[in-house]
């Protein structure tokens, strides 16, 4: 049986919109409209859309915090909407735009906090403490009040207070939004080796194609409330035809590039050129056959943002949300 | 409860010690929260400058009616003062974070943005009450000593089931919040008159339909040996504890109602 | 650059405009304040005619002017000065410094604009509540409306003025609570919201009465009322208006010295 488990779930929202001075007018609105997934024990997850799609619902249908319209869910066999303070102690929880740390406290003491609060026992607490700090490089910040930890710090003391009481699963919501480079890795480096020392079930929402790429073997999509895509994110390069970018600095201003088989030219900008190319091939022949033909001074590969991925995948849906919207 | 008060007790520790992060300007909030009810009182001080009785009432037994009020007011306001900023919590969504630990969810709220300089009202509240118990002639039997705590106690109770029960609202109309201020410190002020000097309509809103009555006029005008007002009988003096358990009943149902209603339309 | 200022008011307007529950709840509660002010009121003027010079029927009127213009010239929180302390805390503001625009004027601008919705939104209703219930004293003519309107404009600039000076100080204090609540305390016991000044005793009433917080209750009321004629009606909008001035310029300076530090610190 699987560790998480939807069927046909349903949310439905009652919107009451003002038509008059005082008319109003009802409207269902159905945030999830009847997704039915399963996910095992130790998998790490992509759950993917655009903005207001349905994602966030659907984890705070998980969370126990929406009950659902219509539908069965379970995870790790508790029924969320029931037992929510239950479940809390088998969740682990990480917003990406929200911290949950203490602002003018120092970090160890929004841990000590958690501690308490989820009754961890004192010896798993330690342990668990010095694993994250070890591991997220923790350390030195542990006396510093969370307000002058910068992003990325901040998101590490997070990941770090969301696994204290060694939760089952782990919901990220945007874990690296903002974060530069260096902190991005090193979060990612961090998720991939909890899945795979820990088993800790992983299911992570994000804008960012490459956590995806980085930490998922599998991606899902949903649209309109539905489950339109449950499988490989190869796979869902393929469906929706996505391209990356490679981005290729020259030595001076030249002619477009297109004797490159394979890339497709973008635009220029002075010395600089954008060439698109498959997302399913490999970058490695391409850089080689620009590199044999014209003076290079430096390239970079841009992976194909998950909102164009999906907005080519499903056509005209977008267009009518945004008239939908107007 | 016991986990209740356990959340309580850890969300408002940490809360303190936020503020002591900042101690000047912690120092001067409890000293300005003091002021602050201080003046309050002065208002009163200065009108009995000006006149020797209040609608039948003394300086002293106005001063009764304004600690009692003042002290249970300022017990509510301290422990469950934050509710009324929930609306905040809901409306930006941070709510959510509460709902997803392992514990009670008032507990947490209540807790929350815990400020010890709203100890100040307490404080001032309690120097008024001695001050009248020093002034007022009054024959003291064993009932009428016993009735003072209790009177405070249920008061505070009182308050703070009318705070839940607005938080309670909350769910629903997150901007209605100052609605609740009519009730909570617009009761407060109310009660520190006589009940003589009102319209009687609104003092029988005050005994039947808002039970605020109980928080101090009818124990405290048991104590002075005055009539129950609203043709209240004497013995009404002694039913604060049945109202404070029945305010809480309501406001306990009002907070379950509006916790299932934010999780069915999660705004 | 008055366009830019124009447009900026009329947000303001707007975006309390949105909040209609919010005001409807603010009515609600102003008049119930109201009403329990009323009933001190009459009780205190029963038993001294004529107290301060204000009949019953103008304490009264004080009294619903007094609730009328809570927000509209923030007697008890300029409405603005949290999100500005916010922003400072967050350190959000060097963005805000970084604009063409004048910070204070910007803040000036969108005050304006809650300002006058206020005074429609929550200024009218509480008065017309008031004087349905009870019969107070009303001006003379619309030549005394108008000569209370502009004390009312002033009192709202001098409240702007002395909250954006208020906020400032966050850039020193990092937690703005501590001067908050001063301010706070101010605005309700010098406004003469509680008790008018002209009730005040002795030197009290004499230093009250030339105190900022003043020009936000007191004058228009007085103006209201018909107090000041001709020369003296000249000097009351004077007295308001240095006020505003020198605040204006406090708040300014205080600016200039946060702008070299948030400069210096880079923000």
């Amino acid at each position: 049986m699987p560790f998480i488990e939807l069927d046909t779930v349903e949310k439905i929202f009652t919107v009451r919109r003002k038509t008059g001075l005082i008319r109003r007018e009802k409207r269902e609105v159905r945030a999830v409209d009847g997704i039915s997934f399963g996910v095992d024990r130790g998998e790490m997850v992509g759950y993917i859309g655009p903005n207001g799609a349905g994602k966030s619902t659907t984890i705070k249908m998980l969370t126990g915090i929406l009950t659902p319209t219509g539908g069965r869910l379970r995870v790790a066999g508790i029924d969320p909407a029931r037992e929510r303070t239950r479940l809390a102690q088998r969740i682990g929880v990480v917003f990406g735009q929200r911290t949950t740390l203490w602002w003018d406290l120092p970090l160890k003491d929004s841990y000590r906090l958690m501690h308490r609060m989820y009754r961890i026992p004192d010896a798993r607490y330690r342990e668990n403490l010095d694993r994250c700090v070890d591991l997220l490089d923790l350390e030195e910040l542990l006396d510093v009040p969370v307000r002058q930890l910068s992003l990325g710090q901040r998101m590490r003391g997070d990941i770090a207070a969301a696994l204290l009481h060694d939760p089952d699963v782990l919901y990220l919501d945007e874990p690296t939004i903002g974060l530069d480079v260096v902190s991005k890795a090193r979060v990612r480096e961090f998720l991939r080796d909890l899945n795979t020392t820990h088993g800790t079930t992983v299911l992570l929402t994000t804008h960012d194609l490459t956590d995806i790429e980085q930490l998922c073997s599998r991606v899902m999509v949903i649209d309109h409330g539905r489950l339109m895509y449950d499988g490989e994110l190869a796979g869902l390069h393929a469906v929706g035809e996505s391209e990356r970018l490679l981005v290729v600095d020259l030595e001076r201003e030249l002619p477009p590039i297109t004797d490159v088989p394979g890339a497709r030219f973008v635009r220029s900008e002075g010395p600089r050129q954008w060439l698109a190319f498959p997302a399913t091939a490999s970058a490695a022949p391409l850089v080689a056959a620009v590199a044999a033909r014209h003076p290079l001074l430096d390239l970079s590969v841009r992976e194909p943002d998950i909102e164009a991925v999906i907005a080519k995948m499903y056509g005209g849906t977008r267009e009518e949300r945004r008239e939908s919207l107007m | 409860m016991a986990d209740s008060l356990r959340t309580y007790r850890m969300v408002a520790g940490m809360w303190i010690r936020s503020t002591m992060t900042y101690r000047a300007s912690f120092a001067l909030t409890v000293f300005t929260s003091f002021c602050v009810t201080f003046f309050d009182f002065v208002v009163i001080l200065l009108m009995f400058g000006q006149v020797r009785g209040l609608g039948g009432f003394s300086f002293a037994e106005v001063a009764l009616l304004y600690g009692l009020t003042g002290t249970s007011f300022g017990i509510a306001d301290l422990t469950m003062g934050s509710l009324q900023r929930m609306g905040k919590r809901v409306r930006d969504g941070s709510l959510d974070t509460f709902l997803m630990r392992p514990a009670p969810l008032l507990a947490q709220v209540a807790a929350d943005k815990f400020a010890l300089r709203r100890f100040g009202r307490v404080a001032q509240g309690l120097m008024v009450l001695v001050w009248a118990l020093v002034l007022l002639d009054v024959a003291w039997t064993p009932v009428k000593v016993l009735l003072l705590p209790m009177t405070v106690v249920c008061g505070a109770v009182i308050f703070a089931a009318v705070m839940v029960l607005g938080a309670s609202t909350l769910f629903w109309m997150q901007d209605a919040a100052e609605v609740t201020n009519s009730f909570t410190y617009g009761g407060n002020t109310l009660l520190q008159y006589p009940p003589t000097i009102f319209a009687q309509e609104l003092v029988r809103g005050v005994v039947y339909v808002v039970p605020l009555a109980f928080v101090n006029w009818l124990p405290a005008l048991h104590i002075l040996g005055r009539p129950a007002p609203a043709g209240m009988p004497d013995a009404a003096a002694f039913a604060s504890p049945l109202v404070a358990a029945v305010c809480c009943a309501v406001a306990g149902l009002a907070w379950r109602a509006g916790i299932r209603s934010y999780r069915s339309t999660g705004s | 650059m008055l366009r830019l200022y124009a447009t900026v008011a009329a947000g303001g307007f707007r975006r309390h405009a949105t909040y209609r529950v919010a005001t409807v709840a603010g009515v609600f509660t102003n008049s119930v304040f109201g009403f329990i002010l009323s009933y001190t009121y009459i009780a205190l003027w029963d038993e001294r005619p004529m107290l301060g010079g204000y009949s019953m029927d103008d304490a009264l009127a004080y009294v619903w002017i007094g609730q009328a213009l809570i927000t509209v010239c923030g007697l008890m929180g300029g409405g603005f000065e949290d999100e500005l302390i916010e922003r400072i805390r967050t350190g959000d503001i060097a963005v805000d410094l970084y604009r063409p625009a004048d910070l204070q004027a910007w803040w000036f601008s969108a005050n304006a604009g809650r300002s006058a919705y206020q005074l429609l939104g929550r200024g009218v209703a509480p008065m017309a509540i008031g004087a349905l219930v009870f019969r107070f004293t009303l001006p003379s003519g619309p030549g005394a409306w108008l000569a209370f309107l502009v004390a009312v404009a002033l009192g709202s600039v001098v409240g702007f003025a002395i909250w954006y000076a208020v906020a400032m100080s966050a850039f020193w204090l990092l937690d703005g609570q501590g001067v908050v609540q001063v301010a706070w305390l101010g605005g309700l016991f010098f406004s003469g919201m509680l008790l008018p000044l002209n009730v005040f005793p002795g030197t009290l009433g004499e230093v009250a009465r030339l105190l900022p917080w003043a020009s936000l209750l007191q004058v228009p009321a007085d103006v209201y009322l018909g107090r000041y004629q001709g020369r003296a009606l000249a000097g009351a909008y004077a007295f308001q208006a240095c006020w505003a001035l020198v605040l204006l310029g406090a708040g300014r300076m205080a600016q200039a010295a946060a702008t070299r530090k948030v400069v210096v610190q880079g923000g």
